[in-house]
């Protein structure tokens, strides 16, 4: 895997697919959208509003992965001093804190119809909003400290701690009264949501994912030859 | 593996342990601090009225709630113990009997609220309103749905 990632390798599978993944994701979001607004039922309580969840879910599911892949990146980083990760972890960071944005400002829009409130200091929202700022914290880090090694170290550390409140994000819903409501698609035991309405939301998953690998291709080639530009003064 | 990185590996597991430790004992203080809303149970076990603005959460008891023009009175359950509250303001779409909710504001008595706000809590239960209907015709509601 680091072979191919940080050699010519990459660059190529980069040039030959991206292509198709730009294609792949284009087909998905439209179908997903025109299936999550169009096709899926409206709710027995909330109606419409509903629909929402179908962009809220999955840019808060990716927010989370997305960070929780820059910690262990970090954690590389730091122990094994592979520069590979510290560029994954950069290029992917700008992609998560947009999709933590984006989890905030729909789930405000959808909590004054549904609660009657845009936001409220319950554990969910606020581990949630500690989230946007420690990605806030990573990405101006990088833009600061104009030494690579040593930006490379700190930021390193902040997605280390960061990943400390990813559980607590996860599991505030349970371990604390909130008002945000526990998790509808569990691991454990069955889902609480309809089939039709958990087609559109995986479709819009695999959408948004396929968002996230084409951003991460394109950031990354740029990282990596900025890098080596850099390195070559 | 050479010795250098060993010894990166073993000062990041250490670190990550302590970190892991204090951060389970900073966890279990806040666990008791940051209740977001407490329930009539709840209420009724502390042993002074608190007087600031709080929050209790709960159901909405089916048939209690009244309304006169803005004016609700309704009562919120957690199947124990029940608060009376009283609301005048605007409620939120959700907020109907038998749906849970959380009210924030005074205690009158110990179980008398009057609400400065409404927040209806919803559940995480996600189905078309046909099949709503179907459940509830059968008397499946609430009981057999995503088990």
């Amino acid at each position: 895997m680091l072979h191919f990632l940080s050699s010519k390798n990459f660059k190529d599978f980069h040039d030959d697919y991206l292509y198709w993944i730009k294609i792949f994701f284009l087909t998905l979001v439209i179908f997903g959208l025109i299936i999550s607004l169009f096709v899926s039922p409206a709710d027995y309580l909330q109606g419409d509003t509903v629909r929402i969840m179908y962009v809220h879910v999955p840019s808060s599911w990716l927010a989370l992965q997305i960070f929780a892949v820059m910690g262990i990146c970090g954690f590389i980083t730091l122990v094994f001093k592979t520069r590979v990760f510290t560029l994954i972890a950069k290029s992917i960071a700008p992609i998560g804190f947009t999709f933590s944005l984006i989890s905030l400002f729909t789930g405000s829009i959808w909590g004054q119809p549904t609660w009657g409130t845009f936001w409220t200091w319950d554990a969910r929202l606020t581990s949630m909003l500690v989230l946007v700022i420690f990605y806030i914290i990573y990405i101006s880090s990088w833009k600061i400290i104009s030494k690579f090694n040593l930006a490379e170290k700190l930021t390193s550390i902040v997605s280390l701690i960061g990943l400390a409140n990813l559980p607590i994000i996860k599991f505030s819903v349970e371990w604390w009264n909130t008002l945000h409501q526990p998790a509808t698609i569990k691991f454990t035991e069955s889902s609480t949501i309809h089939p039709t309405m958990l087609t559109p939301l995986l479709i819009m998953f695999i959408a948004f994912l396929s968002f996230s690998i084409i951003i991460f291709l394109i950031r990354f080639k740029l990282e990596s030859l900025n890098l080596k530009i850099n390195s070559k003064r | 593996m050479n010795s250098k990185v060993k010894k990166r590996l073993y000062f990041f597991l250490v670190s990550i342990i302590t970190i892991l430790v204090i951060g389970k004992f900073i966890f279990d203080s806040l666990k008791i601090n940051s209740v977001y809303f407490f329930s009539p149970t709840d209420l009724k076990n502390t042993t002074e009225i608190p007087n600031g603005v709080i929050r209790i959460g709960g159901m909405v008891k089916n048939k209690s709630l009244k309304k006169v023009g803005n004016q609700y009175s309704f009562i919120v359950t957690d199947f124990k113990n029940e608060i009376l509250v009283n609301y005048n303001g605007i409620k939120p779409n959700l907020f109907e009997e038998g749906q849970g909710a959380v009210v924030e504001g005074k205690l009158n008595t110990r179980t008398n609220l009057v609400a400065t706000k409404i927040l209806a809590k919803h559940d995480e239960n996600y189905m078309p309103k046909e099949v709503a209907d179907a459940l509830k015709k059968t008397k499946n509601w609430k009981k057999n749905y995503g088990k």
